[in-house]
């Protein structure tokens, strides 16, 4: 009998421990950024670090600014929201609302299938079809540019925007929508007066989760962003906070290696923050 | 009017949004199965690289591929059920769960470059793995562990209470319970959890450029698991990068379609048997 | 008669509710005890608290004493799994395990560690046709017992719990999901245990606790009201509360 409670206490002891693997998972990749990514910035300075326009990682009086890189995330994924919300928003309402049972079957399933999708399959296709195209439309010499990322990523985005509106519609009580058109409403203005503003805490997630996918792409960008550290420009080639990881990392040494986790911890740290604010609008959009 | 007028926009604007995403993906599907089909040959998928003739197969790739998904799932499986089960069947301590789900959500929301440029740190680095599959596949555990972690969780909530009554009360003790009655019940969600790992290997690349490595050798799986290997995704992004060899890049993009095609409609029937089985009970 | 569980001062809390007021009952052995009284006055508590049962829900505080066979089972080397083997427990709705029939049965058996076949084999048979349902099951041992009807199901579960031979049985209302046959087959079936088991039922109905209890409690409100013989209780009760009760004046 008290080996068969000092047993189950062992069998407690093991799920304990599964159970806090997360958690350690979590401090693992925090701490090894985190003494990883300190050196550099201390050597650097953080506010030249930061603020510093002009990366010559590689010159023979290297200048480690990533200011550029910084920038070109930020216009990068605000453009891609721009483009990627209101069509993503707009076909969640179409699903959730509008569509007759078939069609949305056959919807979801291709939206399943976008977020499916690896993401070196939309950097070749952007790099065949969307670079060359954006090269002849605006008779630019080069058209990987942070507008080929742009798109590529509001692409991206989508999947994940599209899913989390569908859930937050859904979740708007029927009984609202009812009042609204048994007031004389027509479906589309109940949708638009009446859900979404009920649902609107739910959207925000969708827009956070978006900003978050978007910032953390790196293959897809990579191949159709053109990769120079130049501050970022509509047509020019631009490079990302996480393709100035991935670019360098292969050939990187000494302090240029030790930057490049540096930026990685400031990527770090943008994703936490969204993580944060999505944790916030989802438990709103629960209450 | 001008209520009409706006009305009528709105739901034309819907309309034209839900079918540009549409076209968007068949225009994938279809653009790059016509760049990709006339590239496969079963030349190109039974040989493997030879720098010395110049031609290129991707059956190392294909091998790796597997290789990776299997040692993931190895690892991955029982850590993310073994969590999911003391989540729901052994924690009492509210704080407790609600810290370790959080973890679980700031893990899902970490982009693959960062768990890239950690297992190259720690696995490859610190623990000595070199760059090889193995350091890729745990760095894979990581990022696949919360995807494990919930799909069997919510599976977990579906046994019903009175299935873990019925064997207290015959004065089981609490881990052959879970064993013969909570964990047969909870199959379905650990299944699921399999597929979407399994799709989210198939199209990872940052995360293995740095741990998994970028060789096409052939190997079998144990000494695989120990060298540097490149998997289709990753063997996609080195050729037309690196190499420029289009062709080869859209023959393992189609290839890729079809997998990303298969995973999901498997998952769409496990969860559809899922909830019909949800429903009988 | 031997006494084989004995209720000294017994008070039970859900969290800061008190659901249970120092209830005080000795129960015979091979007897049929029924726990009467209206929804929520504590009786399938009490059911729960005698094979500890009500350990599985958080916030649960218990003070007085249980005996079963002279000995505390609230007491620090009880093993709450041995105990569960001795006081068997049948549930509301039925509930057998998602396999075989042979294997719903074969669990308990098998979790006190029986292996030999033979021995199994001789179990199930046994505990099925002391549950009176061996010859509706025995060409189908290797089905899924989900595939059963409701009554049946719930004679498997009682099967289930006479596997591990216990010395009592304890039924929450054991036939308040079933239909009218399946009921007085249990009925029954449990005139015919009590010859090797002391019982203890709740139910709802009095009739039933008419027609098969020897013994009848009645809780109100966490109180346990009148406890005594079913034929005294039911044509002579004390407490005025007790009679209103099953007149129908309340409940």
């Amino acid at each position: 009998m008290k080996k068969q409670r000092a047993f189950e206490n062992f069998v407690h002891g093991i799920f304990l421990i599964l159970g806090l693997i997360t958690v350690g998972f979590v401090l693992l990749i925090t701490l090894y950024l985190i003494i990883a990514g300190i050196p550099a910035i201390r050597e650097i300075g953080i506010l030249d670090f930061l603020f510093n326009t002009k990366w010559a990682s590689t010159a023979s009086e290297p200048s480690y600014g990533i200011l550029p890189f910084i920038l070109t995330s930020v216009y990068g994924t605000a453009g891609a929201i721009i483009l990627g919300v209101p069509v993503g928003f707009m076909t969640s309402v179409y699903l959730a609302k509008l569509a007759p049972a078939k069609i949305r079957t056959v919807v979801s399933g291709a939206v399943s299938l976008l977020a499916g999708i690896p993401s070196v399959v939309y950097g070749l296709v952007g790099m065949m079809v969307l670079v060359p195209g954006i090269r002849k439309l605006f008779h630019i010499p080069d058209g990987a540019s942070l507008l080929a990322a742009i798109i590529v990523l509001a692409i991206m985005i989508l999947p994940s925007i599209i899913n989390v509106s569908i859930t937050a519609s859904e979740a708007v009580p029927r009984e609202y929508e009812d009042a609204s058109l048994a007031l004389g409403a027509t479906p589309v203005e109940t949708y638009f007066r009446v859900s979404v503003p009920a649902a609107k805490s739910g959207i925000a997630a969708a827009v956070v989760l978006g900003v978050g996918r978007a910032i953390g792409e790196a293959m897809a960008v990579m191949m159709v962003s053109g990769n120079a550290p130049n501050m970022p420009e509509l047509f020019g080639s631009v490079r990302f906070l996480t393709t100035a990881v991935a670019s360098e990392m292969s050939y990187s040494s000494g302090l240029q290696r030790q930057a490049l986790f540096s930026i990685a911890l400031v990527l770090f740290l943008f994703i936490m923050l969204i993580n944060a604010a999505l944790n916030f609008f989802l438990k709103r959009s629960k209450e | 009017m001008k209520r009409k007028i706006n009305i009528a926009l709105l739901r034309a604007l819907c309309i034209i949004s839900a079918a540009f995403t549409c076209a968007l993906v068949l225009f994938l599907l279809v653009y790059i199965f016509a760049k990709g089909v006339p590239n496969i040959s079963w030349e190109l998928l039974s040989t493997k690289r030879s720098y010395l003739t110049g031609k290129i197969g991707i059956l190392p790739d294909i091998l790796n591929t597997v290789y990776i998904i299997v040692a993931t799932l190895v690892f991955v499986l029982p850590l993310g059920v073994g969590s999911a089960v003391y989540l729901s069947e052994y924690a009492k301590n509210k704080r407790l769960v609600a810290v370790i789900e959080y973890a679980a959500e700031t893990l899902s929301g970490i982009p693959s470059i960062i768990y890239g440029l950690v297992g190259m740190l720690f696995f490859c680095e610190f623990l000595d793995m070199q760059t090889s599959l193995l350091a890729g596949a745990l760095t894979l555990v990581i990022m696949n562990l919360p995807t494990v972690m919930r799909t069997t969780q919510e599976s977990l909530k579906t046994v019903p209470q009175s299935y873990r009554e019925g064997a207290f009360g015959l004065g089981a003790g609490k881990w052959r319970v879970i064993r013969t009655v909570v964990l047969p019940g909870c199959i379905d969600g650990v299944i699921t959890g399999c597929i979407l790992s399994v799709g989210r290997i198939l199209g990872e690349s940052a995360a293995l450029l740095f741990t998994a490595g970028t060789a096409h050798a052939l190997n079998g799986f144990f000494a695989g698991l120990r060298s540097s290997g490149s998997t289709l995704t990753v063997s996609l992004y080195m050729y037309v990068k690196e190499e420029g060899e289009f062709g080869v890049g859209f023959a393992i993009a189609a290839i890729l379609m079809v997998l990303t095609l298969l995973v999901n409609l498997l998952a769409a029937f496990v969860g559809h048997r899922f909830k019909r089985r949800q429903n009988d009970e | 008669m031997n006494d084989i569980i004995t209720v000294r001062d017994l008070n039970l809390w859900y969290g800061s509710v008190q659901a249970l007021h120092h209830v005080n009952l000795n129960i015979p052995e091979k007897t049929i005890t029924a726990l009467i009284g209206p929804s929520g006055c504590g009786k399938s508590t009490f059911l729960k608290t005698l094979d500890r049962m009500n350990d599985l829900i958080q916030g649960v505080k218990i003070t007085g004493e249980v005996c079963y066979k002279g000995r505390d089972i609230f007491a620090r080397d009880v093993d709450v799994n041995t105990l569960r083997k001795e006081i068997g427990m049948v549930f509301q709705k039925p509930n057998p395990f998602p396999m075989s029939v042979y294997d719903n049965i074969a669990y308990g058996p098998r979790t006190h560690g029986i292996k030999s076949r033979a021995k199994l084999d001789d179990i199930v048979e046994r505990s099925l046709r002391d549950a009176a349902i061996w010859d509706e099951v025995k060409d189908r041992l290797r089905k899924n017992a989900l595939g059963l009807s409701g009554g049946q199901q719930q004679r498997l579960c009682i099967a289930r719990a006479l596997a591990v031979e216990p010395q009592v049985l304890l039924m929450d209302e054991p036939t308040s999901a079933l239909d009218p046959i399946s009921t007085s087959k249990i009925e029954e079936l449990c005139m015919q245990l009590k010859e090797k088991y002391t019982i203890i039922t709740v139910t709802h109905n009095m009739q039933q606790a008419v027609r098969i209890s020897d013994k009848t409690a009645f809780f109100l409100l966490g109180e346990l009201v009148e406890f005594g013989d079913t034929e005294k209780i039911f044509s002579n009760p004390t407490d005025k509360r007790t009679e209103d009760y099953i007149t129908g004046r309340f409940g």
